[in-house]
């Protein structure tokens, strides 16, 4: 059975035919052609498809498309702004937060949900922040320090 | 000026920003019109022979486009080992009997993946089940079943490395330690799994995207399986989500995706999910050390006898060179005047064991850490003093094997003893183990049988003075289209942004054997360096016309500013120069052109990394538990390239490797199936349990490397377990000699330990 979806996705609202059984992140993906975030575990169990949903982190691969109905979305796609990014970004760049960049998106998503819930996490919190993660070339440090700078002010949002 | 204005700057890595974007496309992102997806069929047995497989049923179903089994293949066997035919052992889809659990049977290519999973339903294999042997002791004795035809014992490989004279030496020893050691499996687990889109279209050509640390392998090994020429081969490494070791043999989505393509002139895209990605594809070797080591009172080792069966599982692989390199490796970092060592590998019905990041020398480093740190509490000499007297130095030669140029482990030693005392006396329960190890930057010896050099690089130069770099070397996330960037920046004396990269796309760049063995800064990146040499000379000639210098004075570029490197001040623009050399040459573009192989290193590696690394632990004694709290590494790479990914490598290494030492590894029940092939059930080291990291950096320099670079990627994936087990020891005084070292071993161990105090207080009291 066929239904229709009604969600907004990084601003852009969206009207599509779905099956009862796709998961938000096939419609991401397969859909909508934002295939920034990735499957990588089919369980809900590495984070590489987080989404924001509603100002959640939330794992797409984990929920209905159709759970999803009337929602608005953030995805990777749209956190740069004006062609600028954002200063998660730019943080993970200089501190080489990014290898294979698999995990990369699931993290920045999660690191924004996290900032615009506690604008001043210290550490610790930032560490349970990734915690749904797996990266496996990083070995999250230089995650946690990225992220630590952002909290101190050293990247400025874009104007 | 400063000698160098562009390596050892600290950029943001190339691809980046289309990582923090999302725009980065991974094979598992392509779709091209009119593409179909496949789906494997892989056997539920450990050993079964196949006696008939129908798909009449598969191929009736709406959607689905074709169905290829082991019929659809032309019968080949392929191998990495090329140069040796009993090696190249695996079928990839099964024609007669499967060997693991996993291994192929057939495939399916449907309008949509739920089409071709259901089709797989429908496909009817008939199975005659066949005893299984899944520990490599009992495969190697009379009464196990025999995997491969032909290969008595299962012994798929053996390996025999010797100098000096061991019996005499041992004899002389004042103190001579047997000991054994088990070394577990480990995941590669990747956060991209095996996957790739091949496209066989009515040319009769064939182009593959996929997730590979070597694009010219799969092509080679690709065209032996299909009976293609190499040259109708295009194999492209789009982005790719880590390697690790698991990605530069042939794997079952690129060869089924390509005879499904073939069948039907269309796309189709293959991509594993994560449960075949941990039973079906392959894993770090386990292996079974018996280990004897003798020396003086004084601590100078005299003697090491190694022997090692390693768990093979159904295929050789890469596990031919791990059971090699595990051998070289456990005489490493030391001077040993007596070695010898005897390997075994073992076929088994599970899952081909083959390359992981380290390669066989986690396993040797862990075991000859241990080892040491036994004799010098045997002998009462500090763990740092007995490396400090059997270190390795500079110019050093191991018999018959390998030439060491640059080593830097003295000066880590120093470093590491500093941090040791700096951190003074620790709390109860608390201990830090050092661990020292080596690595090479990159294979010598040619089992591939490449007739090409190891790399290759071309580079152009545009009008504007822009920089076209090709490459066959692999960017897999370590980095490597950064570094060589870096690289032809430095030589050509342009800025890393002139520079844009184009890599591992067989159609357009030179071949090169891809990102393993921890070989492209040194070899890729001596091939870059050459290139670019190249380029620089054909713009120097006229630039030295436009001067007209006296022939005594050399010119060279930096910053795009063309100098007399005499007089630095006096120079011209190189983006003029360009311009000039271009219509110069009638319009003809400026190549250079570069090549690296290694001659007269010795049979393993032109150069070799060093480090050490100190691990703090906390160890709680009533459960076990313990805590990784604090790693610091001095390592020895020569001249940093790239500071930002040499980090990145270092702290990646440390959840990778300590995950070996703490808790990675991958059981199996007693029918060869995987017990935990899901990421909730694999542990790994995440954010929260990830210890402090710091480098201590070391100033050498490689005269073989670019620039005097050498590795960075593995060596660091070595010292972890060691190290762990050794801190254990100096927080409680248990040992666990069987990785990975559990709570539950630890627990085990300190109640084993003091039932033995209590009986020791006993028997004084008595």
């Amino acid at each position: 059975m066929k239904k229709i979806l009604k969600i907004t996705v990084n601003g852009q609202p969206y009207e599509l035919l779905i099956k009862d059984k796709t998961l938000l992140l096939d419609v991401l993906r397969d859909h909508l052609g934002l295939t920034g975030a990735k499957r990588a575990c089919d369980s809900g169990a590495c984070g590489a498809c987080t989404v924001i949903l509603d100002g959640m982190a939330v794992k797409s691969c984990s929920v209905l498309a159709l759970q999803a109905d009337g929602a608005e979305v953030m995805t990777i796609e749209g956190l740069a702004k004006d062609n600028n990014l954002h200063p998660l970004q730019k943080a993970f760049l200089d501190h080489g937060a990014v290898q294979c960049g698999f995990c990369t998106p699931g993290m920045l998503m999660s690191a924004k949900a996290l900032l615009d819930e506690n604008p001043k996490p210290d550490k610790q919190q930032i560490k349970e922040g990734l915690d749904g993660h797996i990266c496996r070339c990083t070995g999250y440090n230089s995650l946690v320090r990225a992220i630590t700078d952002v909290v101190k002010g050293e990247y400025k949002e874009a104007k | 000026m400063t000698k160098y204005s562009q390596i050892g700057k600290r950029v943001n890595m190339i691809g980046g920003t289309d990582k923090v974007t999302g725009n980065a496309k991974y094979t598992t992102d392509i779709t091209l019109p009119g593409m179909l997806y496949g789906k494997i069929l892989r056997s539920p047995h450990a050993h079964a022979r196949i006696l008939n497989i129908d798909t009449s049923r598969a191929e009736k179903m709406v959607g689905v486009k074709a169905v290829a089994t082991g019929k659809d293949t032309i019968g080949m066997k392929q191998g990495i080992w090329r140069r040796f035919p009993e090696l190249c052992d695996e079928e990839i889809v099964c024609r007669t009997k499967a060997r693991f659990i996993g291994d192929p049977v057939a495939s399916v290519a449907a309008v949509d993946e739920d089409t071709a999973e259901e089709a797989l339903e429908l496909i009817k294999v008939d199975y005659e089940v066949l005893p299984a042997v899944f520990d490599p002791m009992e495969a190697i004795t009379e009464e196990a079943p025999q995997i491969h035809e032909g290969v008595e014992l299962n012994i798929n490989v053996n390996r025999h490395i010797e100098w000096g004279n061991v019996d005499d030496a041992f004899k002389k020893c004042d103190h001579v330690r047997e000991d054994q050691f088990v070394c577990s499996s480990q995941a590669h687990m990747c956060m991209e799994t095996h996957c790739a889109v091949s496209s066989f279209d009515y040319n009769r050509k064939l182009t593959v995207w996929t997730s590979t640390q070597s694009s010219y392998y799969i092509q080679v090994l690709l065209s032996g399986m299909l009976g293609m020429r190499e040259g109708d081969i295009r194999v492209i490494n789009p982005y790719t989500g880590g390697g690790f070791g698991s990605k530069f043999e042939l794997d079952s989505a690129q060869f089924c995706s390509a005879i499904l393509s073939k069948k039907v002139c269309k796309p189709v895209k293959v991509v594993l999910n994560r449960m075949e990605e941990f039973t079906a594809t392959k894993r770090r070797t386990p292996m079974y050390y018996f280990v004897k080591l003798g020396a003086k009172k004084d601590g100078t080792l005299l003697a090491k006898e190694v022997r090692v069966i390693t768990e093979g599982g159904a295929y050789t692989g890469m596990g031919a060179t791990a059971l090699y390199l595990t051998g070289f490796f456990s005489s490493f970092p030391y001077k040993f005047p007596n070695y010898r060592y005897d390997g075994y590998r073992a076929y088994t019905n599970t899952q081909p064991s083959s390359a992981m990041r380290g390669f066989g020398a986690p396993q040797s480093t862990f075991v000859g850490e241990s080892q040491l740190d036994m004799m010098a509490d045997d002998l009462g000499i500090d763990p740092i003093e007995i490396r400090r007297k059997n270190g390795m130095t500079p110019d050093y030669v191991v018999p018959g094997q390998a030439f060491i140029q640059s080593c830097g482990l003295h000066q880590c030693l120093d470093k590491i003893e500093a941090h040791i005392k700096e951190r003074g006396k620790l709390p109860p329960n608390r201990g830090i183990g050092i661990a020292a190890y080596g690595f090479m930057s990159g294979g010598i010896f040619n089992w591939f049988d490449t007739p090409y050099s190891f790399s290759a690089a071309i580079v152009k130069i545009n009008i504007d003075g822009k920089v076209d770099l090709f490459t066959g070397a692999n960017e897999i996330g370590q980095g490597s289209d950064t570094t060589l960037s870096l690289i032809c920046a430095e030589e050509l004396g342009v800025k890393f942004d002139d520079i844009r990269i184009h890599s591992a796309d067989t159609g357009i760049c030179p071949a090169d054997l891809g990102a393993w063995g921890s070989r492209q800064t040194l070899m890729s990146g001596n091939a870059v360096k050459m290139a670019a040499a190249d380029a620089k000379r054909q713009i120097l000639e006229f630039a030295a016309a436009k001067l007209g210098v006296n022939i005594v004075y050399d010119l060279d570029c930096k910053d795009c500013f063309i100098h007399l490197v005499d007089r630095p001040e006096r120079g011209v623009s190189y983006y003029d120069i360009v311009k000039a050399a271009i219509r110069g040459k009638d319009g003809e573009t400026i190549i250079g052109r570069g090549h690296y192989t290694p001659h007269r290193k010795g049979m393993i590696s032109p150069a070799y990394s060093f480090g050490l690394q100190a691990v703090e632990v906390e160890v709680d004694t009533e459960t076990g538990k313990y805590k990784l709290l604090n790693v610091t590494t001095a390592h020895d790479s020569g001249k940093v390239i790239n500071p930002v990914g040499i980090e990145g490598q270092l702290e990646g290494a440390i959840m990778m490797a300590g995950g070996y030492g703490y808790c990675e590894d991958q059981p199996i029940d007693k029918n060869g199936k995987v017990l935990n092939a899901a990421i909730g059930d694999y542990q790994m080291i995440r954010s929260l349990d990830m210890p402090e990291t710091k480098i201590l950096e070391i100033d050498t320099f490689e005269p073989e490397g670019p620039f005097g670079a050498k590795e960075a990627g593995e060596g660091l994936t070595n010292p972890t377990a060691g190290a762990i087990g050794n801190a254990i020891y100096k927080a409680v005084g248990v040992r666990v000699n069987k990785l990975p070292i559990t709570p539950e071993k630890v627990f085990r161990a300190l109640r084993e330990k003091e039932k033995k105090d209590k009986k020791k207080k006993n028997n004084k009291k008595k």
